[in-house]
Parts: structure tokens; C-alpha cells; sequence
């Protein structure tokens, strides 16, 4: 505990990494599930239109909100693809106690991006959607929604699992 | 009770911010802006550069942005010839008025209480910080702590919005596009998550300490 604010200043975890090593790989094989099923699906008298995740997108710019979806892009899609790679290009060697040519820089890209990284806000806002639709039309939620919710807890249990300092603690003052 | 401890600025150290690895902060190790962490090579500083102008520039920024994000329409839905544009508080009433109570709070306080209470307790601290209060330096910090992490909820609109964007497409039938509030609204979640990321929370604790030195 820090003796000024309160704040916990140290915890102990476990020094495991094959745990958040082997939830980051599963990660990367939803990531990319999800982006290639089809999402959520609209059916309306006769009418079914189906959606993937870069859908929403895609209509944002053609609408002409070119910086707006760049930004839903960035925190949903390109963010969570470059924390979890980073990830992963950190914690592979580190578990086999060897270190690779800038994997502290990286591993410091991991810990600075995590307030970008938005996907459980946008789980949050399929939720609202679907409560919002839901008296328009019929919506059927397709396999990407069920591999967006196995992302989301499986990064989350990967982070809460690794602790920071299992990897710092690798580094060896070069003087 | 101050200062029975010392600290490591006292000591002639500092901590680097994202690794905590501590370095030894003395003169000959080259100018403060261009020093960086040994190990993670992010910039090491003692107390946040230009903190206080920065984080102003940035929440007057948000707070100009606020205004056209709840006046203007975040989105019009056109359905069957008929268009109708929704702030984000006429959504919140819509739900209200349909009965799905916990989704209108949810959407409440995510895009209207939220930024709003972030731009005033961001004030309120820089305020506090310029004045150099001794008022309750911890809860100060604790507030601090939970805008900083409450902040990245607000883009919850944004979200729906693009979600809404992509699902209505039934041809003639209903099509939803965007206002010109989304863009506003956003802006206003990076600012503010900007300006929270700008101040440095040892400002706080500055002002108790001088008086001891």
C-alpha cells in the first residue's frame, strides 16, 4: 500500500505466464473469428439483411463520417489486433525465460494502449442495440457475437492473470 | 504524520511511469526531456511535462465540444419516408417512455453524467492543484483515479451508433445515418480521456510538501 494515497502498490500473483501466454493465443484464434462470421443479422417482413463487425463501419464512412469511423475502427478492430500481437511477440519468449530485440519497448506499447482497447464498451453497446431494435424488427445474433464475448473474457482473464513485473523482472541492466 | 517517509524525488530518484523501474535522477544524466527509461524506453520525468497548461487546453477543448454533442441530433432514422433525428437525450427519454428503465441509465450515465462529471471534477482538481490546496490530498487522489478510469465508458454511444448505422439498411423500408453530434461526442470522450491522461496526480501531493522542505 502506498503510504500517501492508499493506492495497492503491490500484489502478489502468480509469476505464471503460460496461463495468460495460452489465453492470448486463444484470443488471437477468436479475433479472428469474429471478424469473419456474420454478426447480427436483421429480418424484417421478408427481408433479412446480415452484418459483420466492419459493417457498421464501412456505412459510417460512406456517410461521410470518415474521421468517426476511423476512430470505431482504431478502438474496436486495429487496437485490440496490435495489444494482442504485442502481446503475444512478449509473452512467447518470455516464458521460455529468453528475451527478443525490443520486447520491453513493446511490452511498454501492451501496457499504454490498454485504455484504447474498447471492445467490452462495444459488447456493451450490442446489448443497446439489440434492446433498441428489438421493437423494429427481428434480429438474430450470429456466431460473432458469441466469439466477441469469448474475446472479451478471455483477454480480460489474460491481463488480470499477468503480472507486469514477471516480465520486467527479465530485463538485465545492460551497465 | 507528514513526511515520515521520504520520497524518492527527495532521494534523487525517480520512477519510470509505465514500467516503475527506478532511476537515478541526477543532473548528469542529460536534460529531463530527453531521458528515457533504460528498460521500456518511455520518457522518464518527475512530475509530468507542462501538466497543468496541457490538461486545461485539452478539457476547455472538451467543454466547448459538449455543448453541440447534446444539442444536435446523434442520429435520423428514416423509416417509410419519414425522417426523425434523436439527441442523445431524447433517446434516453425514448427508452424511458418504452419501459426498458436500466438501458436508459445505462445510456444516462454513460454519455450525459459521465463526461459532464468529468470535465467538472478535472477542474475542480487543476483548480485545487494552481491553488496549492492541502484539502484532503487522498480523496483528491482517489477522484482522480476514478475519472481516469471511467472516462473510456462514454464511447458507448458512439458504438451503438455505428452498430445502428450498419444494421438498418432495409432498403426503402428504414435507413439510420449518422449526426452531426456523434463526431462532437466523440471528440468529447478522446479530449477528456486525454486531459485525464495529461495531469499528473503528484501535483496533488506537492503542495503539503514544500511547506515541509
Amino acid at each position: 500500500m502506498c503510504r500517501r494515497c492508499g493506492c495497492e502498490l503491490v500484489r502478489y500473483q502468480s509469476k505464471d505466464l503460460q496461463r495468460p501466454l495460452a489465453l492470448a493465443c486463444a484470443g488471437a484464434v477468436l479475433f479472428a473469428l469474429f471478424n469473419a462470421f456474420p454478426f447480427l443479422a436483421l429480418k424484417k417482413a421478408g427481408l433479412v439483411h446480415q452484418t459483420h463487425l466492419i459493417t457498421g463501419i464501412y456505412f459510417l464512412s460512406q456517410q461521410g463520417a470518415h474521421s468517426l469511423a476511423a476512430l470505431v475502427a482504431l478502438t474496436v478492430l486495429l487496437v485490440p489486433a496490435a495489444h494482442l500481437f504485442a502481446l503475444l511477440y512478449v509473452l512467447i519468449p518470455a516464458t521460455f525465460n529468453r528475451t527478443l530485440p525490443g520486447m520491453f519497448r513493446v511490452f511498454r506499447w501492451v501496457r499504454t494502449l490498454q485504455p484504447w482497447h474498447m471492445l467490452e464498451i462495444f459488447m456493451l453497446a450490442v446489448l443497446v442495440s439489440l434492446v433498441k431494435l428489438a421493437k423494429l424488427a427481428e434480429i438474430v445474433p450470429g456466431p460473432a457475437v458469441y466469439c466477441l464475448a469469448a474475446f472479451i473474457v478471455v483477454t480480460a482473464a489474460a491481463n488480470a492473470g499477468l503480472d507486469p513485473h514477471a516480465v520486467w523482472a527479465l530485463w538485465k541492466d545492460p551497465r | 504524520m507528514m513526511s515520515s517517509f521520504m520520497t524518492a524525488r527527495q532521494l534523487g530518484y525517480l520512477s519510470c511511469s509505465v514500467c516503475h523501474l527506478l532511476c537515478s535522477n541526477c543532473p548528469e544524466s542529460g536534460a529531463e526531456e530527453r531521458r528515457r527509461c533504460p528498460r521500456c524506453g518511455a520518457r522518464l520525468h518527475s512530475r509530468k511535462p507542462d501538466s497543468i497548461t496541457r490538461t486545461w487546453a485539452l478539457l476547455l477543448a472538451a467543454a466547448l465540444f459538449y455543448v453541440p454533442a447534446n444539442a444536435l441530433p446523434m442520429t435520423t432514422v428514416t423509416a417509410l419516408g419519414k425522417a426523425q433525428s434523436d439527441t442523445i437525450l431524447s433517446g434516453v427519454i425514448y427508452f424511458i417512455q418504452t419501459g426498458s428503465w436500466p438501458i436508459a441509465v445505462v445510456i444516462f450515465v454513460a454519455s450525459v453524467l459521465v463526461p459532464l462529471l468529468k470535465l467538472l471534477i478535472l477542474a475542480c482538481l487543476l483548480i485545487s492543484v494552481q491553488r496549492r490546496s492541502r484539502f484532503r490530498p487522498r480523496d483528491r487522489t482517489r477522484l482522480y483515479l476514478l475519472t481516469e478510469a471511467v472516462g473510456r465508458w462514454s464511447m458507448l454511444d458512439v458504438f451503438v451508433v455505428t452498430i445502428l448505422v450498419g444494421m438498418v439498411k432495409l432498403g426503402t423500408l428504414a435507413t439510420i445515418e449518422v449526426g452531426p453530434a456523434a463526431l462532437f461526442f466523440a471528440a468529447v470522450v478522446v479530449l477528456t480521456m486525454g486531459a485525464a491522461m495529461s495531469f499528473d496526480p503528484r501535483l496533488i501531493w506537492d503542495a503539503g510538501e514544500e511547506i515541509h522542505d
